[in-house]
């Protein structure tokens, strides 16, 4: 399970990577976000993977019994993916001002400010 | 119970969500902007004062003690860098109050400020590293909508890099943060510290190392990662472009500072090497990059990338005394880079244009305005008896006590050049007399008055005599440094500190 994980992620980096330097600010964004999933999902299996054992303590004991997932990880990952999410939003909406500033879906004509 | 290691974050918080209510009343908004900048400056002073006297400052976050619950911890360095952002939060909320655009007000300028440094001095005082890439969000996202106030089609440009690396940086982070939690099981970055050396994967933990290094450095601005910095950071308003310049390309310096003192000290040949040579780039392309502009923004932004070289270096050399001229040069940086931004924008005021060409007579008519201009520049180069003469002069006699040659030999020809790029703008600006192509000069030579333009003269007269001052006065800057740096050299006392008091 770990090593399929780990190639999916490889394969979510790599894409969004290729998606990155395409010269559209729209393919651009997809590529942002297939990265902070590729990077969440990176999280998750660097965790741990258990199946089936959730983190609950039985009535009475003061302890979970046994090997039981990981809770934190995934606490952690949701506000990942909560502040990405917000940083995604902001990018398409600056993407769609960019847009009408300067009338092109294309990088290589934004370098005013390069130097 | 320390109360004082929280106030510096919840202050701004506070303030922010205060001027947020109050988004139809800019008045309100501009006294809240000063009262809660004022504010911060005096919690992180008073921060500063605990953590002299008593040492390491822990707080648990509702009492779950680490390295379970989120902790703040605040050494010498974490605090005198919160000290620092309550200062330029201060100078620049007052330099806002005449130079901001009325549109830019009514649109959030001032509870995005407070958000902004509310980021900045959580990443300062956070001892959790997961918690750290929630306040690298937090900065980052109020410095977006900050950056793009205002939509012009520079501003936009700019934003779309600077956007998309940081938010690169910002996963790779992430990731290295899901690994380390692979790794160790936990967050904490003492505890980290104190369980990464249990960890028999060398191969594992250089990558680590890797990983954040490439991440902290696209913040910070090192060679070659810079590339969104001098594309973006000269289109927003001055105020906008000092704070970015004197804040955020140092909260990636603190990050790589308190990461490779305190968790990547195992193989420091390997990693500190890697950080010396990124070190001597950014130095050199930096002020490179600067001689081959002529607008006094985009010099200064060069300014900036050189300067990061100077502070890592001190990483780099690792030794006590390299680290304490790291921190010194960097506390006086800040307060440089800022005051340099904000003449610039008087500059504006006056003549209408940052362009060099444009420029001229400045000396003529404004000399005071020239002096406040020569004493940051002149700090900036190192020259006696500025405060960067101390840093830089410390960190060249740790570089050739440690025989390092050849960075020492790349430093001052930085420091050169650094000097033939500040020469350029005051012959240019200052020197020579009113060129023809200036558009109205009536506000320079005095045939028309402007009643604000005290308000931006006074945070930079405050600046630029703090920084000949500590030029000066060098023993208190120069002894908290090395006290600072010998904290970040005994990570066992950070360790304690944070996780003594509450381990079972």
């Amino acid at each position: 399970m770990e090593t399929l994980m780990a190639v999916l992620v490889g394969i979510a980096f790599a894409a969004s990577l290729y998606m990155m330097m395409r010269r559209s600010i729209v393919k651009l964004i997809i590529g942002l976000i297939l990265l902070s999933n590729a990077a969440n999902l990176l999280f998750f299996t660097a965790g741990g993977l258990t199946r089936g054992a959730p983190p609950l303590i039985p009535e009475g004991a003061e302890a979970p019994a046994g090997a039981v997932a990981d809770p934190l990880p995934q606490a952690l990952i949701l506000t990942a993916i909560v502040i990405s999410f917000g940083v995604l939003a902001f990018a398409l909406v600056l993407i769609r001002k960019a847009y009408q500033v300067v009338q092109a879906d294309d990088l290589d004509q934004m370098k005013g400010t390069d130097t | 119970m320390s109360l004082e290691i929280a106030l510096p974050i919840l202050l701004p918080l506070g303030f922010g969500a205060a001027s947020l209510a109050a988004h139809r009343h800019i008045a309100l908004q501009r006294w809240l902007g000063v009262a809660g900048t004022g504010a911060l400056l005096a919690a992180a002073l008073w921060l500063l004062r605990s953590v002299g006297r008593e040492g390491i400052v822990v707080m648990h976050m509702g009492d779950w003690h680490a390295p379970f619950g989120i902790t703040l911890a605040a050494d010498l360095l974490g605090a005198s860098m919160a000290v620092l952002t309550g200062l330029l939060g201060l100078a620049t909320a007052v330099y806002s109050l005449a130079s901001t655009p009325i549109g830019h007000e009514r649109y959030g300028h001032w509870p995005l400020l407070h958000l902004l440094l509310a980021g900045v001095t959580g990443a300062f005082l956070t001892g959790d590293i997961f918690n750290l890439y929630v306040w690298f969000e937090v900065m980052l996202v109020a410095s977006f909508a900050l950056l793009t106030l205002g939509g012009e089609r520079a501003q936009m440009e700019g934003a779309i890099k600077y956007v998309a690396l940081n938010l690169l940086a910002s996963m790779l982070f992430l990731s290295a943060v899901g690994i380390t939690y692979g790794l160790v099981g936990t967050l904490n970055m003492a505890d980290i510290a104190a369980k990464l050396g249990e960890v028999d994967r060398p191969g594992l933990v250089s990558t680590l190392a890797a990983m954040y290094m490439v991440a902290f450095g696209v913040k910070a601005g090192a060679f070659p990662l810079f590339f969104w910095l001098p594309a973006s950071y000269h289109t927003p308003p001055v105020a906008v472009s000092a704070l970015f310049a004197g804040l955020l390309s140092k909260v990636g310096v603190y990050a790589l500072y308190r990461v490779f003192t305190l968790i990547f000290t195992q193989d420091v040949a390997y990693t500190h090497e890697i950080l010396l040579w990124g070190a001597g780039l950014t130095m050199l392309t930096g002020v490179l990059g600067a001689l081959a502009q002529t607008e006094i923004r985009r010099i200064l932004s060069f300014q900036i990338i050189s300067s990061v070289g100077f502070m890592l270096m001190g990483l780099a050399l690792f030794t006590p005394l390299a680290i304490a001229g790291g921190i010194l040069y960097t506390v006086q940086d800040i307060a440089v880079k800022i005051a340099l931004f904000l003449t610039a924008g008087i500059i504006f005021r006056l003549l209408g244009s940052y362009r060099l060409e444009a420029l001229g007579g400045l000396y003529r008519y404004r000399p005071w305005l020239g002096i406040l201009f020569l004493i940051p520049a002149l700090s900036l180069v190192g020259l006696p008896p500025m405060a960067g003469f101390i840093g830089k002069l410390t960190l060249v006699r740790a570089a050739l006590e440690e025989g390092a040659w050849g960075i020492t030999f790349i430093a001052l020809l930085t420091g050169l050049l650094t000097l033939v790029s500040v020469i350029r703008i005051w012959q240019q600006g200052f020197w020579r007399g009113l060129p023809n192509r200036v558009a109205d000069a009536a506000l320079l030579t005095g045939e028309r008055r402007d009643a604000t333009l005290w308000l931006m003269y006074l945070p930079v007269a405050v600046l630029a005599a703090l920084i000949l001052a500590a030029g000066v006065y060098a023993q208190p800057l120069f002894a908290l440094s090395e006290s600072a740096a010998g904290q970040l050299l005994a990570p066992q006392a950070y360790i304690d500190a944070v996780l003594g008091e509450g381990a079972p």
